[in-house]
């Protein structure tokens, strides 16, 4: 067995992500070489060398790659497909978009959202917003899989491998990069956070989240936030967490002022300590808390941050 | 300008799917199915750009048994203007569906072809992706944002850190995230006037696609299930209890 898996970066910085997703395919079992592709991110594969399990590091250091557009990035992966029986990467945006691409062109089902290896060609992923667990095998001679990482440990980083470069520019011309808005914090990532505090409907506005960023200082959190929330331009879209969102599984997850829909449970339900504070006693989050407080946020929420 | 929808029938998103007692899959007896709603944000976005005088026509597609004819018929009344069915009942994969898809881009030959992002049975998050490598083509996905324009489309997508925009040459492929827009729902008198619209058959059979999936479901099991949580009587205790019974907090 031979592992390629693309690393998720943003040209500057490895993600945690990728870290995950190593272990992952370390229990699939077999060499694991790992692809950086992106424009000036020498440093990103650098970093990769030195992930524990690691045998060697592919760098594709081009201007088709800096943004992962698609059309490029899943040509550069099909073309080094021969050489391997499994392609991963991590279940992010990025990974989303270009994995089935990839998968498709070699003929091949995609494996989503893997949350277990039960085999080298059988693994276990959520489906119906969590509310099922499929085990799934494929027999396909090459696997094309995207990880949950928020269920995988990190790897460590005490490894060194090789980083060999690689010349390729696959450049479609499908497709071009017009801009971007990146969300700026000085917090954790939601998905790297070990703290998450979230905000529903219940916040009421934007300006309420500052109730939230108080508490999320102290605690070194992260911040999310439901559906709703996002969709009432309370926060941006990348806050969201839930089953068409991100997935966190935090040491802690606070959820203030959400109701705990379907949706929104499928995206922090295996966090391993969860709070609720909401002012109704019915609302189903509280089902899937282990610490539930009824109360109106707005005087919870600070005296919260004045007592931790 | 002619697009194509392809929508799927899908489990209500009100409803929590259950799992059967033989663990061979989830049980559909009797449960409440509609249009995944990601397909339409999909609907709603096509039908708009008709309305803003931007496309000619709207055609909508579901891959599956007769059932998802309610499904297409649903979208004709949201302003769709005819529909297809490729029938089959086979259990397929987004690869099965997407080489469908393919022959049917490959006849209708549409300017721009809108998908859900994610199915919210399966949670592939595949298809689209696959029919625009299928048909080489150039994709959105995640739309939150379409700018169509005579000879190529901007879509803003939602990405992990924000917001990404791109431009993709015609045809494009394009899957719809949350925000993209709020559907409308289907008045009365367009539900009667749906009924009239053209709907077409095709046996998935005469597409001259590999139908088998190889992906095989060895099992499928209830989550595990939390235990049941205390409720806290103040935030003193909350806290508490988070320093010195679940030292999550120092
Ligand atoms: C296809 C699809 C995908 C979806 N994906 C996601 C997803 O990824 N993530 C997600 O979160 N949702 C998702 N949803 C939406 C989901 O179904 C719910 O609508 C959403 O999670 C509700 O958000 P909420 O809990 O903030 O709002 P509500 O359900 O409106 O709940 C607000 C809560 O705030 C409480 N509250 C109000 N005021 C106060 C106060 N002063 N103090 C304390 N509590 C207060 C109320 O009691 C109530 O429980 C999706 C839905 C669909 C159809
Ligand atoms: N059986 C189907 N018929 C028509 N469209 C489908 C079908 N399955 C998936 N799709 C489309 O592909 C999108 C993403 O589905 P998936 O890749 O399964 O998550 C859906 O939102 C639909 O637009």
């Amino acid at each position: 067995m031979s592992i390629l898996l693309v690393a998720e970066h943003d040209n500057s910085e490895l993600k945690v992500d990728t870290l995950k997703a190593v272990n992952a395919a370390s229990k699939i079992g077999g060499d694991i070489t790992v692809l950086v592709a992106g424009l000036n991110c020498s440093g990103v594969a650098d970093e990769a060398s030195k992930i524990d399990g690691v045998s060697k590091v592919l760098l594709a250091d081009n201007a088709a790659y800096e943004h992962s557009l698609a059309e490029n990035l899943g040509a550069l992966v099909v073309d080094l497909a021969s050489d391997y029986s499994h392609i991963l990467a991590p279940a992010t945006t990025t990974g989303k978009n270009f994995m089935p691409r990839v998968a498709a062109l070699l003929d091949v089902e995609q494996i989503s959202d893997i949350i277990s290896v039960e085999g080298s060609d059988t693994f276990t992923r959520p489906i119906y917003a969590g509310n099922a667990i499929a085990t799934v095998q494929s027999e396909y001679a090459k696997k094309v899989i995207t990880i949950r990482t928020s269920a995988f440990d990190k790897a460590a980083l005490t490894g060194s491998a090789e980083v060999v470069s690689i010349g390729s520019e696959q450049n479609a011309g499908l497709s071009s990069f017009v801009s971007q808005e990146l969300t700026e914090s000085e917090r954790p990532e939601l998905t790297a956070a070990s703290v998450v505090i979230s905000g529903g409907r219940g916040m009421q506005n934007g300006e309420n989240f500052k109730l939230l960023d108080g508490i999320a200082d102290k605690l070194g959190a992260a911040v999310g936030a439901s559906r709703a929330a996002v969709d009432a331009g309370f926060v941006p879209n990348d806050m969201q967490v839930g089953q068409t969102g991100k997935i966190v599984a935090p040491d802690l997850y606070i959820a203030v002022g959400i109701s705990g829909a379907i949706q929104h449970l499928a995206g922090m339900k295996d966090s391993k300590v969860i709070v609720a504070i909401n002012k109704d006693a019915e609302a189903p989050i509280f089902q899937v808390a282990d610490y539930g407080l009824v109360a109106d946020l707005f005087e919870a929420l600070p005296e919260l941050e004045t007592s931790i | 300008m002619k697009i194509l929808v392809p929508i799927k029938r899908v489990i209500d998103y009100n409803v929590k799917a259950r799992v059967k007692a033989d663990n061979s899959d989830v049980d559909l007896a009797n449960v409440k199915m509609a249009m995944n709603p990601f397909c339409e944000i999909a609907v709603e976005e096509a039908v708009r750009l008709k309305e803003q005088g931007k496309a000619e026509e709207v055609i909508v597609v579901s891959i599956g048994d007769k059932s998802c004819q309610e499904q297409l018929r649903t979208a004709l009344a949201l302003g769709a203007d005819r529909a297809i069915q490729i029938d089959s009942d086979a259990k397929l994969g987004s690869l099965q569906v997407a080489k469908l898809l393919k022959e049917l881009v490959d006849k209708e030959q549409p300017n721009l072809v809108i998908l859900g992002k994610q199915s919210i049975d399966s949670d592939n998050n595949q298809t689209g992706q696959m029919l625009a490598a299928l048909t080489n083509l150039p994709q959105g996905t995640f739309a939150s944002k379409v700018d169509l324009e005579a000879d190529k489309v901007q879509v803003t997508r939602e990405v992990d850190g924000g917001l990404q925009t791109v431009s993709l040459s015609l045809p494009a492929i394009v899957t719809t995230d949350l925000r993209l827009n709020e559907p409308r729902y289907a008045s009365l008198p367009n539900i009667m006037k749906a009924k009239r619209k053209p709907l077409e058959v095709i046996p998935a059979a005469d597409l001259g696609v590999e139908l088998t999936s190889k992906v095989k479901v060895l099992k499928v099991e209830e989550p595990s299930q939390r235990g049941g949580g205390v409720i806290v009587e103040s935030v003193a205790e909350l806290v508490e209890k988070l320093k010195n019974e679940a030292k999550v907090i120092a």
